[in-house]
């Protein structure tokens, strides 16, 4: 039987329970993201609203709970149901966890982007839990004829606290499956003192698994028939083919067809671009074959995009008057004339690729009109909607299957390489294609993080109070994660403040890589402060409190309430006291100022706000005379609100995102040579290696805040504060990342 | 040609080109899909397998190369899924993403076979040639030591095996 209720929740939310034929019951709700889902990430569908299953209790005593978002080794898969089991009040032992497919009518915000999991799914997951307890707790009370008042429950057992009398949940399953279901608004959740699976360390639920060498990630889909295939495309994004030798190709051994592929409009430079299609039965010998093939491409117009190019028009923009201005407070030509000193820097970061370690793969089978897809992707939907549209289909005969992800950091928020299948497995109908990248292809076709150049003056007064702030922002026209809001600090607390931009022409595309827009300004911003705070002759760590002591300049509410990650509040959500709570703290724990150093090494600090989380960070490092650079230790503290959900994890992502960081700093960088990409593998674009990864002592500082999500927002700071240890090391700025480039030897 | 070697312990025989690598050997014609492709030029180590025992990047070795010769992958690691490195590694919670993780493991217990108590120095040499995109390092050298310190019963059984 079903019973259903309409109560409202979180805007609107249905809860369901349902008797499970052979006994059991299946809770079922569904849920609407929060608003505020990061900019990047689409708008997830509003589907209708069908109740899905969350909860499977089954009288063998297990409770199998559904993970609804895709897994890129964030941890959500662990995460949603701890939100889910605690409220429920079940041993996590006896909890199992169902990957959920893409449903967009049964599950809604189905993506990963944006750290936006916690933020958005803290109340309604475990008010669905509590939901699910509340009906057991009911039907116990029933049995008993007492006020459910009188009921407690643990461990999946409801106790009558008066009289000692016990009913474990699976005895109440059957009757609970009677029970009217509660308004979720309404069902009571636990006091967070009462929490036994939230707060407490729990090892990832794929883990036993990843490391037995168990298939589960997109590239480990295997279908009976299935053929493998290779997509070739120009080196120049948007080239097209003029022509390809695909009869000579379909010739050679384990190759079964070649065709061209005419690209879609859909999806700009990330949707189906022109190529070449190698579908056989063996893909090494597609890689053979892939040697052979000649293809005469019309490059197009970013041919002639070139990274020295862009540098020189940076230069020449940054002399011009600026095409657009941000924001302007009080008048800062005036003030930086009065200032006791000034500085002008500029700075630069380059373009970088995402890397993920799984290279892009998807398996596609093209049957009847319809396609059935298994995909490795951060965002299941958007990839429906590009291959719908690419390719001419309802969204209706595109099944998606999320696969466990090898990596994610902001990479496969674009569904390139889906739409790519799709398309190569409509040229096969009737025959699964599994199509998989070379690293070469995934290094040459990727949404890069988009490269920027700061122009910064500053100046202080004579007490060294920080008076005046420019930045005009030289970036690239139409990029993604790009641009720069008029609340990024240090806006609001300097009163002679003005950010302006002018943008260059780009041709290959850019996107969200982990902490987007954050990863490069962060550098740039609190590398300048760090150099205002020398200019100042003040300790970096007590200028950076100065200025966050001034009252910022109150701004009228933005129109536009969800304003992404930074909280679509006036002043973007940064709040300079949960700063400084974490910049005072990462000072205690690092001992700032109070250590001596040795010649060549040295410490810096920073801080970062986004995605609404709070991070200051120290970096020692020690750079040799012959200017190689060591990481001796970094002290993390975070401010990501009330409750950290899982520990275990939560220490491991913020020490990936702060090494992450140091990786990105310390080499990489993609260069375009007649508008393709030079480097193309781990050789020329390096990752870091272990002996090379430093301690990373990560703290949480826990605050009154609804907690907030943790993929990204530890990554920023440390970029900044190793250039400043480097400088405190080295009396050498990096300006320019990587910092490779930057001849830092000293004697 | 057709290759005849052990994998896991147990003989296989394959009718493949002789210059096809081993790992899509491994992963497309024996469909033991453990062992990862990472970039095909041996320098992220998703793809590590024991040769006779030694840790080799099965993206570089034809297969022809490996005939007559003791593979073992992740899956073969110990009979039960219970080596030192496999415990650890879930006691400590390594991985993110886990892409890597296989072959991570896969270098740390030819380590262990030779050096059943490699110090940081030891670990750092040893690892250098594996990759992990999600930086999880400082706990796979925290699993590497902490494996060491288990009961090694299950730890090389099969290494025994190919002699």
């Amino acid at each position: 039987m079903t019973i259903e209720t309409t109560g409202r929740v979180d805007r609107r939310s249905f809860l369901r329970a349902t008797a499970l034929a052979g006994g059991g019951i299946m809770f079922g709700t569904y849920l609407r993201a929060f608003d505020a889902v990061e900019a990047y990430a689409a708008t997830p569908p509003i589907g209708e609203f069908t109740p899905n299953a969350f909860i499977r209790m089954t009288p063998d005593g297990l409770v199998t709970i559904v993970a609804k978002n895709p897994e890129i080794g964030q941890g959500v898969k662990t995460m949603l149901p701890m939100l889910i089991a605690d409220e429920l009040d079940v041993d996590w032992k006896n909890v199992r966890i169902e990957q959920a497919m893409f449903d967009s009518t049964k599950f809604q915000g189905q993506s990963a982007g944006g750290s936006t999991a916690t933020p958005s799914n803290w109340l309604p997951m475990r008010r669905v839990g509590a939901a699910a307890r509340t009906m057991l707790v009911t039907a116990a009370a029933g049995t008993w004829s007492v006020p459910a008042s009188e009921c407690t429950t643990a461990s999946g057992v409801v106790t009558h606290t008066g009289s000692g009398r016990k009913l474990t949940y699976v005895q109440l399953l059957d009757k609970a499956a009677t029970v009217p279901a509660p308004d979720l608004a309404a069902v009571t959740l636990k006091d967070p003192k009462d929490f036994t699976i939230i707060g407490k360390s729990k090892v990832g639920v794929d883990v036993h698994d990843i490391v037995r060498g168990k298939p589960m990630f997109g590239i480990d889909v295997s279908l009976p028939g299935m053929l493998y295939a290779s997509f070739v495309k120009c080196p120049v994004y948007a080239g097209k083919v003029v022509s390809a030798n695909t009869d000579e190709i379909k010739s050679l051994p384990g190759v079964k067809h070649a065709f061209t592929i005419d690209g879609g409009a859909q999806g700009g430079l990330m949707g189906l671009m022109p190529g070449v299609a190698i579908v056989g039965d063996n893909w090494w010998l597609i890689q053979e074959a892939r040697k052979k093939l000649k293809v005469v491409w019309d490059e197009g117009a970013t041919a002639s995009q070139s990274s020295a190019g862009f540098a020189a028009k940076a230069a020449e923009l940054a002399k011009g008057t600026p095409t657009k201005n941000v924001r302007k407070d009080g008048d800062v030509d005036s003030a930086l004339k009065g200032a006791a000193k000034t500085v002008e820097a500029s700075y630069y970061y380059p373009f970088i690729a995402h890397a993920p370690l799984e290279p892009q793969n998807t398996t596609a089978v093209f049957n009847d009109g319809k396609l059935e897809i298994w995909s490795p992707t951060q965002q299941p939907g958007g990839g429906r909607n590009l291959v719908a549209s690419t390719l001419g289909l309802q969204q209706t005969d595109i099944t998606i299957h999320m696969t466990r992800t090898g990596g994610g950091f902001g990479r496969r928020l674009s569904n390139d390489y889906m739409v790519e299948a799709a398309a190569v497995a409509k040229g096969v109908p009737g025959v699964p294609v599994k199509l998989l990248w070379t690293r070469e292809d995934d290094t040459t076709h990727d949404p890069y993080r988009c490269a920027g150049f700061h122009n910064f003056k500053g100046g202080v007064d004579a007490s060294g109070k920080l008076v005046a702030w420019s930045n005009h922002f030289v970036t690239f026209d139409g990029a993604s994660s790009a641009s720069m809001g008029a609340t990024e600090f240090p806006a609001r607390f300097v009163s002679n403040y003005s950010l302006d931009t002018s943008g260059i022409p780009l041709g290959v595309p850019t996107g969200p890589l982990r902490a987007p827009g954050s990863n490069g300004i962060a550098f740039a911003v609190q590398s300048f402060i760090d150099e205002l705070a020398h200019a100042a002759g003040k300790d970096p760590l007590q200028f950076r409190l100065d200025m966050l002591s001034n009252t910022p300049i109150q701004d009228p509410p933005p129109p536009n309430a969800a304003n992404g990650g930074r909280g679509g509040v006036p002043g973007g959500g940064f709040d300079p006291n949960r700063v400084k709570g974490v910049l005072e703290a990462v000072a205690d724990k690092s001992q700032w100022g109070k250590v001596t150093l040795p010649k060549g090494t040295g410490r810096g600090i920073a801080f970062h706000f986004s995605h609404r989380g709070y991070f200051a960070e120290v970096v020692q490092a020690t750079v040799s005379k012959d200017g190689d650079v060591k990481v001796d230790k970094v002290w993390v503290v975070g401010d990501i609100g009330s409750q950290i959900i899982n520990p275990l994890n939560a220490e491991n992502q913020a020490q990936g995102a702060v090494l992450d960081g140091i990786a990105e700093a310390m080499a990489q960088e993609i260069t375009f040579v007649g508008g393709k990409a030079r480097e193309t593998n781990f050789n020329t674009f390096p990752l870091l290696r272990l002996k090379d990864a430093p301690p990373v002592d990560v703290s949480f500082k826990i605050t009154e805040f609804a907690p907030t999500g943790l993929g990204e927002p530890a990554l920023p700071p440390v970029v900044p504060a190793l250039c400043s240890a480097i400088f405190e090391a080295t009396g050498k700025r990096v300006r320019s990342l990587p910092l490779s480039k930057t001849d830092l030897s000293w004697s | 040609m057709t290759i005849s070697f052990k994998v896991n312990g147990k003989p296989a025989s394959v009718d493949v080109p002789g210059d096809m690598p081993l790992l899509w050997v491994l992963r497309d014609t024996l469909d033991l899909k453990g062992t990862k492709f990472g970039c095909g030029i041996s320098q992220c180590g998703a793809c590590t397998v024991h040769i006779n025992g030694t840790a080799v990047k099965s993206c570089q070795r034809k297969v022809s190369t490996v005939d007559g010769a003791d593979v073992t992958t992740i899956e073969g690691l110990s009979a039960e899924g219970n080596h030192p490195l496999q415990r650890a590694w879930e006691e400590v919670d390594v991985p993110q993403c886990g892409y890597c993780q296989a072959g991570q493991i896969m270098t740390a217990a030819a380590l262990l076979a030779k050096n059943p108590k490699p110090t940081d120095h030891d670990i750092d040499n040893a690892m250098n040639g594996n990759l992990c995109r999600c930086a999880t390092y400082l706990r796979i050298r925290q699993a590497i030591h902490r494996a060491a310190d288990l009961p090694t019963a299950a730890m090389g059984a099969r290494q025994g095996d190919s002699n």
